[in-house]
């Protein structure tokens, strides 16, 4: 049994990514690792926030890495948004001594101390390096032989770093795949940005650059996709049909999480992994797999 | 103490004293972060331009441009800049004093959504999908939240909706805002 305590983030805990969230922790106790959520967390501090009020942002983020100090143990998240806030945090506050001090005092008022002790890490990270892909490979139980899928990392997994896998060629939710015993298809933008939460304030900006990833991922002849991060699945999946619509193209392309992909693999159903909350419907091109 | 006989501070000062900005005074001008930056052809300043125009002290044109409001945090300058100057930071702080000064900005809408946005952390110390886009859309352009309404609808239906806002135990919640309100008594990062 491995313990990590767990910060699903917004999106994943009752937002639009729900699945994510459910999928994760099923996964998780499949596999015998223990993911207690962390109590009363607060938004991550987001990256909207951030650029409104640093210090405000700063010490939001700063009370969950508080909380999860004293329980001692790495701190995990599915959202990639939240893993990079989350992470900044604490690189700000070690290279930044006044900013310390300030954070420190405003922790203060709310009875809370952090001594920079928590590491910060994302599922993806837990999965292919503590659990390791032979463990995760010898809990195969559904065979996705021939199932193409493309890996999308996006941006905040792997940079600004320093991360688990290569900056702008990360190899790990290839090599997760191919473990899984489905095929990992070549996709060039693999690590490329899909817009985040521009999407919102300037979908057209945030579609453009949706349409190029499909575009690549279709053209590596995927299946499907894969994602790391709410807001990725999100812009790929619940705005496949915007970009259709702006774009004149057909993309018909399911997005999963990567571990209802996992799931999926470890024999878990459709309902079980929430796959049918996906605007774009995977049960067609799963089913052959699920009557396998 | 800060007395009113003191010069006021000239922008790249101000830059740099926001943690994170400081880097602007080792930029050689590579134009490797424009180069790389997937939103470039929407700023009406590169990142580069961006840089190069702060050090000249423009700060009107600077603050009021909409470069900073298009990045969306890639960080794919920041691996590649051969300074290790991190532009995403700069980026940050050049919207945190774009801010600060309130330039209004009718180019983008990206400040409004950050606004609301952070409304709900202080509030409720979460982000609630439908409220924060609710809210967002009123603040900035009523009709498009009407345009909007088909993806809603989808989401709604594929149970990606909640209407209730996840909430903090009262305490956690009193906690939270007792922290950001003597953030805010010491005053932003500079
Ligand atoms: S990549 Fe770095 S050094 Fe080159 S222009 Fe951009 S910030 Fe300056
Ligand atoms: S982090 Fe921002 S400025 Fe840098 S490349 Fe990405 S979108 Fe452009």
């Amino acid at each position: 049994m491995k313990y990590y305590t767990y910060f699903p983030g917004c999106s994943s805990s009752d937002g639009g990514a729900k699945a994510y969230g459910s999928s994760a922790l099923a996964v998780a106790k499949a596999l015998d690792v223990e993911l207690v959520e962390l109590e009363d967390w607060n938004c991550c501090g987001s990256t909207p926030y951030t650029s409104v009020d640093e210090l405000a942002s700063l010490c939001t983020s700063a009370r969950n890495l508080a909380l999860a100090e004293k329980r001692g143990l790495d701190l995990v998240t599915p959202c990639s948004s939240c893993y990079v806030i989350l992470s900044r945090t604490n690189s700000h506050l070690k290279e930044y001594p006044e900013l310390r001090v300030k954070v420190g005092k405003a922790l203060a008022a709310g009875d809370l101390e952090y001594h920079g002790t928590v590491r910060v890490r994302h599922l993806l990270d837990i999965l292919v390096n503590d659990i390791g892909l032979d463990e995760i490979a010898s809990r195969v139980k559904r065979d996705l032989s021939g199932l193409k899928v493309a890996p999308y990392y996006g941006c905040q997994v792997v940079r600004p770093g320093p991360s688990f896998d290569h900056p702008e060629s990360p190899q790990s939710l290839d090599r997760l795949i191919e473990s899984l015993g489905a095929e990992a298809t070549p996709f060039p933008l693999k690590a490329r940005c899909c817009g985040g939460s521009l999407i919102i304030p300037e979908e057209d900006v945030a579609l453009g650059l949706v349409n190029k990833l499909l575009d690549s991922a279709v053209g590596g002849g995927a299946e499907c996709i894969i994602t790391v991060c709410p807001l990725c699945q999100t812009n790929l999946d619940v705005y496949q049909g915007r970009v259709n619509k702006k774009f004149k193209t057909h993309y018909k392309i399911p997005v999963l999480f990567f571990t209802q992909l996992v799931g999926l693999a470890m024999g878990m159903g459709i309902k079980e992994l929430g796959i049918e909350k996906c605007i774009v419907s995977a049960e067609k091109i799963l089913a052959g797999y699920i009557e396998r | 103490m800060e007395t009113k006989v003191q010069r006021s501070k000239t922008l790249v000062e101000e830059i740099c004293a926001i943690p994170g900005g400081e880097g602007i005074l080792d930029c050689i001008q590579c134009g490797t972060c424009s180069a790389s930056c997937p939103n470039a052809s929407r700023m009406d300043h590169t990142p580069r331009m961006l840089i190069a125009m702060a050090r000249a002290g423009m700060r009107e044109e600077v603050l009021s441009s909409n470069a900073m409001w298009f990045c969306a945090s890639c960080y794919l300058c920041t691996v590649r800049c051969p300074r290790d100057i991190k532009p995403t930071e700069l980026m940050h702080a050049l919207e945190c004093l774009a801010v600060r000064q309130s330039l209004s900005n009718e180019r983008t809408r990206t400040p409004i959504m950050y606004r609301s946005f952070s409304d709900f952390v202080y509030s409720i110390g979460s982000v609630p999908e439908v409220g924060f886009m609710t809210w967002f859309y009123l603040l900035s352009n009523p009709l498009r939240a009407l345009k909007m309404a088909p993806l809603a609808l989808s989401l709604l239906k594929h149970g990606r909706m909640s209407i209730k806002a996840r909430r903090l135990k009262p305490e956690a919640e009193r906690q939270l805002r007792a922290i950001l309100d003597k953030a805010e008594v010491l005053g932003g990062m500079s």
